[in-house]
C-alpha cells in the first residue's frame, strides 16, 4: 500500500512538473508582455532603456532559464505580485480557491446525492418508465451549455420571478447568512446540474450490470428483501466504479465552476484565471491555472486510491 | 437466427446490415437523426438567402431590436443584424467545429491508442501516463489559454493571426488537442482485446505486419465504439465551442457562431431575452439529439446483442 | 524423405511482470515433407508456444529454425511464412467476422501479394469447394457458418498460398464428436492431394492414433520422448509417456493392471526442477534425476529416442 501511494504520488508530482512547465510556456505565448504594458503607460522610453528593462527582467533569457528562476522562487512560496490587484498573487488566490471550493464541494454533494438516488431509482427496472423519465433527465444535463443554464436561470428567478440574487456573494451591507446562502442556490444548483447527467447515467449502467451479476440472483434466490438486495448487495458492488468516475470528474468540476462563477460574479479560482487572462495578468493566471492543476490531480491521487481500498481484488 | 431463415435465397447480411436493422428500432435514435438532419438544413438555408443578397453581418442601427416581422421572422439583434439568418450561418460554424475538431482530435486518439494497445510494452505505459495526465486537466482553463495564445508569437503573420480563418481553425486545432483522450482510452483497451484474437495471429502467421494487422483486422473490428464514441465526442466539442465563443476566446465576431451570439446575452438578458434564448435552445437541441444518436448507435452495436 | 522443417536446439522463454517462464527449453527436432508430426503434452507443456515459434508468432529465444534446407533469418521469414500455414482450436475466434469467407480465405494471399484480386477470388471459390462447404459460402459472413464449417474456412485459409506445412492446433478439441472424424478425414485428404505436412498439437493421444506418423511428448517444455507411432505406443520408453499412455481408454484392451498413473501437478514453468523435470512426479525417480538433465539417446526401434535416465527398451 506504502509503495503503490509513493508511486502514485510521485507520478503525479511529475505530471505537476511538466504541467507548469506547459502553462509556464503558454502563458509566455499570450499577446504581450510584461515590459509592454510598462512601456504603454510610458510613452517616453527609449529603445535603450527598454533593452535595459528587458536584461533587469530577466526577459532576455532563454525560456527554460526564466522557468528554473520562477519554479525556484514558486517553491519558496513568492508566486509574484498581481498586476490588476497591486497585491502578493497569494493574497489574491487564497480567498478566490476558498470560493471556489465551498462552490465545488456543496454543488458536489448535491449532485452526487441526487444522481444515486436517480441512478439507483431508474436501474431497478431498466426500460421502464422510472427509467425513460431519468435518462432524459440525465441525457438533458450533458447535453445543455453550463453558461446558458445559468443565463436562463438567471433570466427565470432573477428577472422574471425575482426570486433570487443574479450575481455576488452577498448584498452590500446584508452579512447575514441567510443572505449568503440564497445567493449560492443559483450557482449551486447550476454547477451541480452540469455533472449531475453524467453520473447518473453512470451510477444506472454501474448499477444495473451489478444487479445481473451471479451473487445479486443467489441473493435474491435466499430470499432476502428485494431493497436489502439492492442496498447492501448491489450497491457496495456498484459503487467501486462510481467512485472512480466520480473522483475523476473533478477537472471537469473545475471548468464547470469557472463558468459558473464567472455567470453568478462569483469571485472564486475560475473567475480569477478568466480575468486575469483578460487583463494580461501573467503571475495570477499562472499561479491560479497551477493551482487548478493541483487540485484536480490531487483529487485524481485520492480517486485511485480510494479504487485500491474498495475493490478487494487489488492486493496493494 | 431470424437471418437464417430463407438465406438460400435472400443475400448474405453483413454484420452492418443487422446493426441498420437494430438502430431502425431505436426511437429516441431515429427521432435524433430526424433532428438533426432538420438542423442540418435548416443551417444549410442560408445559403441561399445569403445568395439573394442577405448578409449575417450587416449591421442596421436603426433596426435594433427590431421585432419579429415579414422581413425578419425572428427580428434583429443589438447590432441590427437578422437574427434567423445569424442562427443558421452561427449553426454552420458551430456543427462544422463540432465536426472537424471530433475528426482531428478522434484521429489523434485513434492513433495513439491502438499505438499503446498493439505493441504494448513501454510505449504503452509512456503513452497511458500522457493520456492520464491530459484527462486530469481541467480543460477549460486551459482551453481559455489556449484560445488566448498570440498566434504571432508562434511564428504565423499579423494577417493570418487577425483573420476569421484563424479564429476558425484556431478553436478546432485546440479543442483537437485536449479532447482526444476518452477516444484513445477506448481505442486501446479495443485493440488489446483484439490483437490477441486467432484471426489476427492467423494474419500474422501469414507474414502480416503491424499496419496490416491494423488496418485490416483491428480498425475494422473496433469501428463501431468509435463510432459511438466519436458521436459523443461532436457534442462536447459543440459545447466547448459553445462556452469559448461566449467568454470571448473562440469564434471571433462578426463570425457568428451559436455561442458567440450569447456574447452579450448577460446585458441584454433584461432588456431582450429572447436573444438569449434562441441560440442557446439550438445548442441544447443539438447536443441532446447527437447523444441520443450516439446512445441508439450504441445499442445498435452492442455485442451482447449480436450473435 | 527428406527434411522439411527442423528445429535446432529451441528455447523460447517470456517475461511475465518481471520473472522469465521457460516455455520450451532445448528443443531440436524435424519434420520430413508429407509427414505427420504429433506434439503431444499436458497444457502448461509448451506444446503451443512451439508450435507458435514454427507458425512465427513467437521468436525463440534461443537456437534456429531450418526450413526447406536453410537456416531461417530476418531475410527468408516473410517467404517461409507463406509456406507455413496455421490452423486454430477455436473456430470462432479464428475467424474475423468482419470479413466474409471469400476475403478470409485469400487472406494469406493478399498478404504475400500473390497474384492478382481476380486470381485470388478465383483461388477462394475452389478452396471452398475443396473443403466441402457451397459455393456461396464465399459471400457470408463468419456468424452464419457453425464450428465445423468453421474449421472448413480456417482450413482453406491455410490451404490457399500452397504451403508445405501446416501448424494444426489442436484443431478437433472444440468440436462436436461427430464432427471431428470429418475435419479428421478432411486433413486427411488433403494432405495427400499437397503433399502436406502437419505439426499436430494435441493433448489427446486417441485422436494422434489416426492421423500421425511419429509421435513427440513435451513435459514442462521439454522433449521427453519422439519416435514412430507404433514403436512408441508399443513400447513407450519414458515414465511420463507410459502413464500417459496407460490413461487412454482403449477397446479390447482391459486397463493394465499396473496402470501407472502419475501423481501430483505439473510443476511452473516459471521455476522447473533441476536435472530431469519430471523427477518430482517420477515413480522411478533417484538421486541422478535431481542433478543430471538426461539427453535424448536411442530407445529400440529406429528414430525412436527417449531423455531419461532409467529408459526402457535399451
Amino acid at each position: 500500500m506504502t509503495a503503490f501511494i509513493l508511486s502514485r504520488t510521485w507520478q503525479a508530482a511529475l505530471v505537476l512538473l511538466v504541467m507548469s512547465f506547459v502553462i509556464y510556456s503558454l502563458i509566455g505565448l499570450m499577446p504581450g508582455d510584461p515590459l509592454d504594458i510598462m512601456i504603454a503607460s510610458n510613452p517616453g522610453a527609449t529603445p535603450e532603456v527598454v533593452a535595459r528593462l528587458r536584461a533587469i527582467y530577466g526577459l532576455d533569457q532563454p525560456i527554460l532559464y526564466r522557468y528554473a528562476h520562477w519554479l525556484l522562487a514558486a517553491m519558496q512560496g513568492d508566486l509574484g505580485f498581481s498586476r490588476t490587484h497591486s497585491q502578493p498573487v497569494l493574497v489574491v488566490l487564497i480567498p478566490a480557491l476558498w470560493t471556489t471550493c465551498k462552490l465545488m464541494l456543496l454543488s458536489f454533494v448535491v449532485s452526487v446525492a441526487l444522481s444515486m438516488v436517480l441512478g439507483i431509482w431508474a436501474a431497478l427496472k431498466p426500460g421502464g418508465v422510472v427509467d425513460g423519465v431519468v435518462s432524459l433527465f440525465a441525457f438533458a444535463g450533458i447535453s445543455v451549455p453550463v453558461f446558458w443554464l445559468a443565463l436562463m436561470m438567471i433570466l427565470l428567478f432573477a428577472v422574471k420571478l425575482h426570486l433570487l440574487p443574479a450575481s455576488g456573494l452577498s448584498d452590500v451591507g446584508n452579512e447575514s447568512f441567510g443572505d449568503y446562502a440564497r445567493h449560492l442556490v443559483m450557482p449551486v444548483v447550476t454547477l451541480a446540474l452540469s455533472s449531475i447527467g453524467g453520473f447518473t447515467r453512470f451510477v444506472r449502467a454501474s448499477m444495473i450490470e451489478t444487479l445481473r451479476m451471479d451473487h445479486i440472483r443467489t441473493a435474491r434466490a435466499k430470499g432476502n428483501a428485494e431493497g436489502r438486495v439492492v442496498l447492501i448487495h448491489g450497491l457496495r458492488n456498484a459503487m467501486i466504479p462510481v467512485v472512480t468516475v466520480i473522483a475523476l470528474s473533478f477537472g471537469s468540476l473545475f471548468s464547470g465552476a469557472l463558468v459558473t462563477e464567472t455567470m453568478f460574479a462569483q469571485p472564486g479560482m475560475g473567475k480569477m484565471i478568466f480575468d486575469s487572462i483578460l487583463s494580461n495578468d501573467f503571475n495570477l493566471a499562472l499561479s491560479g491555472l497551477l493551482f487548478a492543476t493541483i487540485v484536480t490531480l490531487f483529487s485524481n491521487l485520492l480517486a485511485d486510491l480510494a479504487y485500491g481500498w474498495l475493490d478487494p481484488r487489488i492486493k496493494l | 437466427m431470424s437471418v437464417m431463415e430463407g438465406a438460400s435465397v435472400e443475400r448474405a447480411v453483413s454484420p452492418w446490415g443487422l446493426r441498420l436493422r437494430r438502430f431502425r428500432r431505436h426511437r429516441m435514435g431515429m427521432a435524433s437523426l430526424v433532428i438533426l438532419a432538420v438542423l442540418v438544413l435548416f443551417c444549410l438555408a442560408a445559403i441561399p438567402l445569403q445568395m439573394t443578397g442577405m448578409d449575417p453581418d450587416a449591421t442596421d442601427l436603426f433596426a435594433r431590436f427590431d421585432p419579429p416581422g415579414p422581413g425578419h421572422l425572428l427580428g434583429m439583434d443589438e447590432a441590427g443584424r437578422d437574427v434567423l439568418l445569424r442562427l443558421m450561418v452561427g449553426g454552420q460554424i458551430s456543427l462544422l467545429v463540432g465536426l472537424l475538431a471530433t475528426l482531428i482530435g478522434g484521429a489523434v486518439g485513434i492513433v495513439i491508442g491502438i499505438l499503446a494497445g498493439y505493441f504494448g510494452g513501454r510505449l504503452d505505459t509512456a503513452l497511458m501516463r500522457f493520456t492520464d495526465g491530459m484527462i486530469a486537466l481541467p480543460l477549460l482553463p486551459l482551453l481559455i489559454v489556449l484560445g488566448a495564445l498570440d498566434l504571432t508569437k508562434l511564428g504565423f503573420s499579423q494577417d493570418f493571426a487577425r483573420s476569421g480563418a484563424a479564429g476558425f481553425w484556431r478553436i478546432v486545432v485546440i479543442i483537437s488537442i485536449v479532447d482526444w483522450t476518452s477516444i484513445a482510452r477506448l481505442v486501446r483497451a479495443a485493440t488489446l482485446q483484439i490483437r490477441e484474437r486467432d484471426y489476427v495471429r492467423a494474419a500474422r502467421a501469414a507474414g502480416a505486419g503491424a499496419a496490416y494487422v491494423m488496418g485490416a483486422h483491428i480498425l475494422p473490428n473496433i469501428a463501431t465504439p468509435i463510432i459511438v464514441a466519436f458521436t459523443l465526442t461532436v457534442g462536447r466539442v459543440i459545447l466547448f465551442e459553445s462556452v469559448l465563443s461566449f467568454l470571448g476566446f473562440g469564434i471571433v465576431p462578426p463570425t457568428p457562431s451559436w455561442g458567440n451570439m450569447l456574447n452579450n446575452a448577460q446585458e441584454l438578458v433584461t432588456t431582450a431575452p429572447l436573444l438569449a434564448v434562441y441560440p442557446g435552445l439550438l445548442i441544447f437541441v443539438t447536443v441532446i439529439a447527437v447523444n441520443f444518436l450516439g446512445d441508439g448507435l450504441q445499442a445498435a452495436f452492442d455485442p451482447r446483442s449480436e450473435k | 524423405m527428406s527434411e522439411l522443417l527442423g528445429l535446432d536446439d529451441v528455447s523460447v522463454h517470456f517475461a511475465v511482470r518481471g520473472q522469465t517462464v521457460r516455455a520450451v527449453q532445448h528443443v531440436s527436432l524435424a519434420i520430413a515433407e508429407g509427414e505427420t508430426l504429433a506434439l503431444v503434452g499436458e497444457s502448461g507443456s509448451g506444446k503451443s508456444t512451439l508450435g507458435y515459434t514454427v507458425a512465427g508468432l513467437q521468436a525463440p529465444t534461443e537456437g534456429a529454425l531450418r526450413f526447406e534446407g536453410a537456416v531461417l533469418t530476418k531475410a527468408t521469414w516473410k517467404q517461409a511464412r507463406a509456406k507455413i500455414q496455421i490452423v486454430f482450436q477455436d473456430p470462432f475466434g479464428a475467424l474475423d467476422p468482419r470479413m466474409p469467407v471469400s476475403a478470409i480465405i485469400a487472406e494469406p494471399l493478399r498478404i504475400q501479394r500473390i497474384g492478382t484480386d481476380a486470381t485470388r477470388r478465383a483461388r477462394a471459390a475452389e478452396l471452398v469447394e475443396r473443403v466441402g462447404l457451397p459455393r456461396d459460402a464465399l459471400n457470408r459472413y463468419p456468424h452464419e457458418f457453425s464450428g465445423g464449417q468453421r474449421q472448413r474456412i480456417a482450413i482453406a485459409r491455410a490451404l490457399s498460398p500452397q504451403p508445405r506445412l501446416i501448424v494444426a492446433d489442436e484443431p478437433l478439441s472444440a468440436l462436436d464428436v461427430s464432427i471431428q472424424s470429418q475435419i479428421l478425414n478432411l486433413m486427411k485428404e488433403v494432405q495427400e492431394q499437397e503433399r502436406l505436412s502437419y505439426l499436430f498439437i494435441s493433448h489427446d493421444l486417441a485422436v494422434v492414433n489416426h492421423l500421425v506418423d511419429r509421435v513427440a511428448v513435451l513435459y514442462l517444455g521439454r522433449l521427453v520422448e519422439i519416435g514412430p507411432r507404433e514403436a512408441l505406443f508399443a513400447r513407450p520408453s519414458h515414465p511420463y509417456t507410459q502413464a500417459l499412455l496407460d490413461a487412454v481408454p482403449r477397446i479390447g484392451r482391459h486397463r493394465a493392471r499396473h496402470a501407472r498413473i502419475i501423481k501430483g501437478e505439473m510443476p511452473s514453468p516459471l521455476n522447473p526442477p533441476s536435472g530431469c523435470v519430471f523427477h518430482t512426479r517420477c515413480p522411478k525417480a533417484q538421486d541422478v534425476c535431481m542433478q543430471v538433465v538426461p539427453q535424448l539417446e536411442p530407445a529400440g526401434a529406429v528414430g525412436h529416442s527417449a531423455a531419461c535416465h532409467f529408459k526402457e527398451g535399451t
